[in-house]
């Protein structure tokens, strides 16, 4: 039985291993300098780059943040030191279940709540619907971390005199602050991934974005459109960037890990 | 004395001196707490001598603690608390319908059975983290109140060189310490101790007891404790509860040699508890 | 000692202070219940947008957009139901290939693998579980595609050609190929939230067991899986509800093509793929509106999923059980 069920594990960890090799073997080739820095070229030319895919990545996980951050760490906040058990329960749940539609769902409503008004793409839209995605995610995280710290420590402060929202901001959530930023590391890793929501906001761009409200370029959109292409040049620039994009993925994943193992506790 | 009662702020002078006449630091009546429909305390009254160190003994479950936390109204953080009667502080009732919870904090200070220094904070920070929150943020004053509340505490010349290493480097006995100065730097008139010395070694507990000894001079102490001997060896008047009611109350002497009530004389002389 | 002087100790309990504290409170308390709120808003939103947006469709078509298999742009014809049978035969299938091994290396993870390979193993899971559909759907169309084509596909339809399932043309992207690289997806959060449902299994359980007398497997089969029955249902609705999303990874294998077939072979297409393929290109309003609706279809049937797993885990689940990602 150890046998069999040690065979099972091996087998869910071949597609990790196969897929890593694969990244390396056929995506090493194309990272170059000229991949980190260069525009894509027009059609059917080789060479050329994604340098607007990773910068427009990097902007859309800013623009992101802006919205995920704040509502979702202010409501962990409140689902950790207020609220009834009843609605805190109707919340949580509704959380959960908006952690598991489809992120492709996620693109319809921003279309139509943001693109349809400003009559096109962009990246404003882009970046909305990945903040959408990480309010849900956050909100969860942030009130378990918030969960972890001793009571102890509220009630030392009250018992100085200390208003109660003094309390939460500057010594729960000051205590927790580590867990917070992991999960919102978190967060971010999990929505820098996403393609299909910004299929029809972020749209994508050949060129540099000069706009937020013009659609812009961004590194899973960019691996996706160059796979399914008929072009030998871009297969292999796909795969650059899928393994660029899955490097910094893991390299946030890693510095979650990293983060929280060094605690100090007496 | 009903002058300050509308935002409670203390009346301009210093703690009476501890004599018979004086006026009590802590007056409760009648007081009974309930969670919900269960009823914690039952009908305590009693009159808590300023300048002096009173302890509250009895088994577990007892109700000591609620009764201590009753005093800075913490027990209100517990959903479904309720409170009959009436505590006035030096006269005042810190029930009153327009005192707010944090203003009487700030007066009657509290240390917990584990220490809590806050984690993010270096020692320095700890002591005076009352008084930032709370709008004082003068260097000065912090600077004089931090060396005042750590010598108070017995802790100065142990971290004087390293007030800013994080607070939880100290021993589990500094911490404590440091918890006590904590809550002196708001200067309350009254110090609530909740089992300070239960969770430390012999040492660092002779060491509080010592504390306490000597803070009495200045300040009201209202100690917790299931450590008869300790009772009996700091405090001026003992409280001794029992599954909610006060049994007996008086000076620690007469508890502790003559006491007048069955109860009584069975938990001191640890026939049960 | 003397006690130092009142003035600062009035000044901080001025009244001021007081107004000032009482409204940071409140404010703060009602910031927060906002923030928190956002939930609902954002499930309500979804719900209406997605409702708004489909209504010619819905009026045009009725149930039948349920009920047929027409899916015609240039006539302005759309039923969708080829995409609700790629979608139901595709997570099908996925389930079939990702439970029992994901379910086994929870077991073999908690109960049968020495310790030095506990740790490692649960890292590689969470990394799997971290690679974007995107990725594994660029690997699915140049690595595994071309090798189901020529290896798996042709041995199966050798082996098992007499059923339906295994006949007709091979062309590598198919519903099977499909249904192989949502498995691959849902498998680290199977495997990871059994593994929490198993932990959480009381120690007691296992002792009983083993006081009488049973092997290693027979405690596992009988202290843990039995106990834990319940939990991992929920885990595999979870799973589920992650394959009937799943959008990138299986639009790039299964081919696209919204037909209803018996073979496992022949190409399908999703409620989420043509949603994805389609969206930029809908010309019409009717067209776009039925693309919304797909959506609304597939947005009830997730909700409904997930709730389900959500009830569930939490009566089920066990503390440690966190059923996001």
């Amino acid at each position: 039985m150890q046998v069999l069920t040690f065979t099972c594990a091996l087998l869910v960890v071949a597609p990790l291993v196969l897929v890593f090799y694969h990244l390396v073997y056929s995506g090493i080739g194309a990272v170059s300098w000229d991949f980190f820095t260069k525009l894509p070229k027009p059609v059917g030319e080789t060479g050329g780059g994604m340098a607007n895919a990773i910068v427009g990545t990097f902007i859309l996980l800013s623009i992101a943040a802006l919205i995920g951050v704040p509502i979702g760490v202010l409501g962990g906040v409140y689902l950790s030191e207020y609220g009834s058990s009843k609605l805190n329960w109707w919340i949580r749940f509704w959380a959960d279940v908006l952690n598991g539609v489809p992120s492709i769902i996620w693109g319809m409503v921003v279309y139509a709540l943001v693109v349809l008004p400003m009559k096109g793409f962009s990246a404003w839209a882009g970046g909305i619907v990945l903040g959408m995605m990480m309010i849900p995610l956050i909100m969860r995280t942030t009130e378990e971390v918030l969960q972890l710290v001793p009571n102890g420590y509220r009630e030392a402060a009250l018992a100085l005199g200390i208003a109660q929202w003094r309390t939460i901001v500057q010594i729960v959530v000051r205590t927790a602050l580590k867990g917070i930023v992991t999960g919102v590391l978190l967060a971010l890793a999990r929505v820098a991934g996403e393609t299909a929501p910004l299929l029809f906001t972020a749209f994508g761009n050949r060129f540099w974005n000069h706009n937020l409200s013009d659609p812009i370029a961004a590194l899973p959109l960019q691996i996706f459109s160059y796979a399914i292409s008929p072009y030998e040049d871009w297969h292999r620039q796909a795969w650059a960037g899928a393994l660029v994009l899955l490097l910094l993925i893991t390299a946030i994943n890693v510095s979650v890990r990293v983060l929280t193992r060094d605690r100090f506790h007496k | 004395m009903t002058t300050g009662e509308k935002d409670f702020t203390p009346v301009a002078k210093a703690q009476p001196p501890r004599s018979a006449a004086a006026m009590p630091a802590l007056t409760v009546k009648n007081l009974s707490v309930y969670f919900g429909t269960h009823q914690v305390l039952k009908n305590v009254s009693l009159a808590i001598r300023a300048r002096a160190v009173t302890a509250v003994i009895g088994p577990s479950g007892c109700g000591k603690s609620t009764f201590l936390r009753s005093l800075n109204r913490m027990h209100e953080l517990v959903p479904e608390a309720r409170m009959e009667g009436e505590i006035r502080l030096f006269g005042q009732d810190i029930y009153a319908g327009n005192v707010e919870p944090v203003i009487v904090r700030r007066r009657v200070g509290m240390v917990f059975q584990k220490s809590n220094p806050f984690p993010t904070m270096s020692i320095a920070d700890n002591v005076t983290v009352g008084l930032r929150l709370n709008g004082i943020r003068t260097r000065s004053v912090l600077a004089e109140r931090t060396e005042h509340s750590l010598r108070m505490a017995a802790l100065w010349d142990e971290v004087k060189d390293r007030l800013h290493a994080p607070a939880i480097s100290l021993s589990g006995g500094q911490q404590q310490r440091l918890c006590i100065a904590r809550a002196l730097a708001v200067q309350p008139e009254v110090l609530l101790m909740d089992e300070p010395a239960s969770a430390l070694d012999p040492l660092a507990t002779a060491k509080i007891e010592d504390l306490i000894l000597e803070l009495k001079k200045d300040f009201t102490i209202v100690i917790v404790t299931h450590n008869m001997q300790q009772a009996a060896r700091m405090s001026d008047d003992t409280a001794f509860f029992y599954l909610g009611e006060l049994v007996e109350f008086g000076a620690t002497d007469k508890i502790f040699t003559s006491p007048t009530q069955k109860r009584t004389e069975d938990y001191v002389t640890g026939r049960f508890g | 000692m003397a006690i130092a002087a009142e003035t600062t100790r009035t000044s901080a309990l001025g009244e001021q202070n007081l107004a000032k504290r009482r409204f940071g409170d409140r404010a703060f308390k009602w910031l927060t219940l906002l923030m928190a709120l956002s939930v609902f808003v954002l499930i309500v939103l979804t719900g209406y947008q997605l409702a708004h947006g489909s209504q010619l469709a819905l009026h045009k078509f009725g149930w039948r957009f349920l009920t047929s298999s027409d899916w015609d742009p240039v006539n302005e014809q759309f039923g969708a139901l080829p995409f609700i049978f790629g979608t139901l035969v595709s997570s099908f299938l996925a389930l079939l290939i990702a439970v029992p091994l994901s379910v086994a290396t929870a077991v073999f993870l908690t109960e049968l693998a020495p310790q030095w390979v506990r740790q490692p193993l649960t890292i590689f899971i969470e990394l799997l579980a971290a690679v974007p559909s995107v990725i594994l759907g660029l690997w699915g169309i140049f690595v595994m595609v071309p090798w189901l084509r020529e290896h798996l596909f042709p041995a199966l339809k050798s082996t098992l050609g007499f059923l339906p399932l295994f006949q007709g043309p091979i062309y590598g992207v198919s519903m099977l190929a499909g249904g192989i690289i949502i498995a691959i997806m849902i498998v680290p959060i199977i495997t990871s939230v059994s593994r929490e449902i198993l932990r959480s299994v009381p120690g007691l359980q296992r002792e009983a067991a083993y006081a009488l007398g049973a092997t290693r497997w027979e405690v596992t089969r009988i202290a843990v899986l039995s106990y834990a029955k319940k939990g991992l249902f929920g885990a595999v609705i979870l799973g589920l509800g992650r394959a009937l999303g799943e959008t990138m990874a299986v639009t790039m294998v299964i081919g696209n093509r919204p037909e209803i077939a018996k073979s496992l072979f022949a190409p399908g297409y999703t409620l989420a793929s043509v949603v994805a393929n389609e969206f930029t290109e809908a010309t019409t309003d009717i067209y776009l509106h039925s693309l919304f609706e797909i959506g609304l279809v597939l947005l009830g049937v997730t909700v409904l999923v997930n709730g389900l797993a959500q009830l569930l885990l939490k009566t089920f689940g066990g503390p440690g059980v966190k059923p996001q990602q």
